[in-house]
């Protein structure tokens, strides 16, 4: 079972709320999906972003993907060092390999989507 | 390849497919005015014999540009080493195939990696892809790549741009959420006013331009920095043996069209195009790309690079949907560059230059004023006639003598009736500008005579 702290969805990214910052990464599902990392593109900081809008993406030596924002807001944080270590997205998609953190307005930013007993679901129906 | 002819009963029922209720309804789209709208004059039916004479007679009619051709306006009369022609032609190079398989396509994709380097150097940027269409097309892909990675949806077009390259960038963008605004020209340089503004993805801008003027370029790269919008550049890759390349001044891409890169004029084509950008750009470029690598031996080994941003691979979500090139023509230009090497280059670049200052002091001499004396050229000059009549004069008096030239600027800009261009390459001769000088002091006395 994943992190019950935070929600997640379809297409395999996690959101984690604290205050109005919502931090998003990957799952290391759609890690372990993609294979070997070896290119990551972010967002600049400031960018409005639509709940459900790519906002990056992710390439491995056998695909290309795009990154989904779980929530609606603007970009206020990215992970800077890790489009130049992939590795800590490799490898810790969950904690340190998070992508960006976005502030939210409303205690509703997460509705709708998955918690983590949905999402092991999905997961076993992908798997 | 057969050549299976569709019965009339096939087409009826190609066409109810797509709901369309004739063939020439498909061409509905097209300029209407370049339509010839009947059927062709052909004869039931010759011989072969009588077909190659027929052939012949009308081919007759044409005037190959083998006197002295003055005609600019983006197709150039450069000369090219005859060992272009001739190694061209080697079964080798002639493929219509992508060489998706490195092991078996490694000469393929090694002149395509010394192409994107030559023409990466000429540039003054980091990579260059496989090659393009042709000028045009590589200008329009460069607005849609700009507004790709600014994901804004506004370009700014110099006046001073090719019209055929403005009309494709129009058509591009024409049925996506875009706007092309065209900065005016002043004193034949771009004036691109207040027309620059954050919600711009690309401000875009031929060197030298249409007119032969040649643009300040380091105002161009400061605005575009100011609004965090890409600057375009298109260039003519001869005048490169002169002016410093966009790359060096800060544009973030650089296009143009390879004909003057031992490219025949053809009657405007084919040709292929050229786009080069930086490397931190690589995963946005559209088009082919060549990367080099090592084998499973440890060698050296060429081998397509970054198709993950191509629509074979990425669908929908591809950077662009070229997924060709001009592969042959752009092998001659590789086979030009290679020849000439820069110096060679640089020594096109200064005769063109020195014999079109020679012509436009001779055509001053006899009374042709330029039409911007406050601008600089490089080897195509814009000068000033009395009037539309006295333009075409002179152009049918060239003509009458063997020699090609005077494009009129009036077609495509307006109030500019009177204006025309001349240009000169390394193939220009004294003796021709000689005669052209005397051709025009005939015209002009002629006025003056009236």
């Amino acid at each position: 079972m994943r992190p019950e702290d935070r929600s997640y969805l379809d297409s395999h990214e996690w959101a984690k709320l604290d205050g109005d910052i919502v931090t998003i990464g990957i799952t290391d599902f759609a890690v372990e999906q993609l294979g070997e990392l070896v290119y990551l593109d972010l967002p600049d900081v400031g960018r409005t972003l639509d709940k459900g809008e790519a906002f990056g993406e992710v390439e491995s030596v056998k695909a290309v993907s795009d990154v989904n924002s779980p929530v609606a807001g603007e970009v206020v944080e990215t992970n800077n060092g890790l489009p130049d270590d992939l590795d800590a997205l490799q490898n810790d998609s969950l904690n340190g390999g998070w992508l960006i953190k976005v502030k939210v307005t409303g205690a509703d930013a997460l509705d709708g989507l998955k918690n983590a007993a949905a999402y092991e679901e999905v997961v076993a129906s992908e798997s | 390849m057969p050549y299976i002819q569709n019965s009339d009963a096939d087409r009826e029922a190609m066409l109810a497919e797509v709901g369309v209720g004739s063939v020439r309804e498909l061409f509905d789209s097209l300029p209407q005015d370049q339509l010839l709208d009947r059927d062709l004059a052909i004869d039931p039916g010759l011989n072969e014999d009588q077909l190659q004479r027929h052939l012949s007679k009308l081919g007759g009619k044409n005037l190959p540009a083998a006197g002295a051709c003055f005609l600019g306006g983006g197709f150039y009369d450069h000369a090219w080493p005859a060992l272009v022609d001739h190694l061209m032609q080697r079964s080798e190079f002639l493929t219509a195939y992508t060489p998706y398989q490195p092991e078996c396509s490694q000469g393929t994709l090694q002149w395509i990696y010394e192409f994107q380097t030559m023409i990466a150097d000429m540039c003054g940027c980091d990579v260059a892809n496989a090659s393009m269409y042709d000028g045009a097309s590589a200008a329009a892909e460069a607005a849609l790549m700009s507004m790709n990675a600014t994901r804004r949806g506004k370009v700014v077009v110099s006046a001073g741009m090719h019209p055929h390259a403005r009309a494709t960038i129009e058509t591009y963008l024409k049925h996506i959420d875009a706007t092309v605004v065209v900065a005016p020209l002043q004193d034949g340089v771009t004036d691109w006013g207040d027309l620059v503004d954050d919600q711009t993805a690309a401000v875009m801008v031929q060197q030298p331009n249409y007119l032969g003027n040649v643009e300040a370029m380091a105002p161009v790269v400061e605005l575009a920095k100011a609004v965090k919008a890409h600057s375009v550049a298109s260039i003519y890759p001869v005048a490169m043996g002169l002016l410093k390349s966009p790359g060096e001044q800060g544009f973030d891409i650089v296009v143009g069209d390879g004909q003057s890169l031992g490219v025949p004029l053809g009657y405007g084509g084919p040709s292929f195009g050229f786009f080069a950008s930086s490397q931190k750009a690589v995963r946005k470029l559209p088009g082919r790309l060549v990367g080099i690598s090592e084998d499973t031996e440890g060698k050296r080994a060429f081998t397509l690079a970054f198709q993950t941003r191509e629509q074979h691979i990425r669908r929908e979500k591809a950077t662009s949907n070229i997924c060709t090139n001009n592969a042959l023509i752009a092998l001659r230009g590789c086979m030009h560059m290679a020849a000439l090497g820069p110096e060679g280059l640089e020594e096109v670049a200064c005769v063109s230059r020195q014999r079109a200052l020679e012509m436009t002091s001779i055509l001053e001499h006899a009374g042709f004023e330029r039409a911007f004396p406050n601008t600089a050229f490089f080897n195509e000059v814009a000068f000033r006639a009395d009037s539309e009549e006295q333009l075409l004069q002179f152009k049918n008096a060239m003509k009458q003598e063997g020699l090609f030239g005077v494009l009129p600027m009036g077609p495509d800009y307006p109030g500019m009736e009177n204006i025309f261009t001349m240009a000169c390459t390394e193939r220009t001769l004294h003796d021709d500008l000689i005669r052209l000088g005397k051709i025009a002091a005939s015209v002009l006395q002629q006025e003056v005579a009236r």
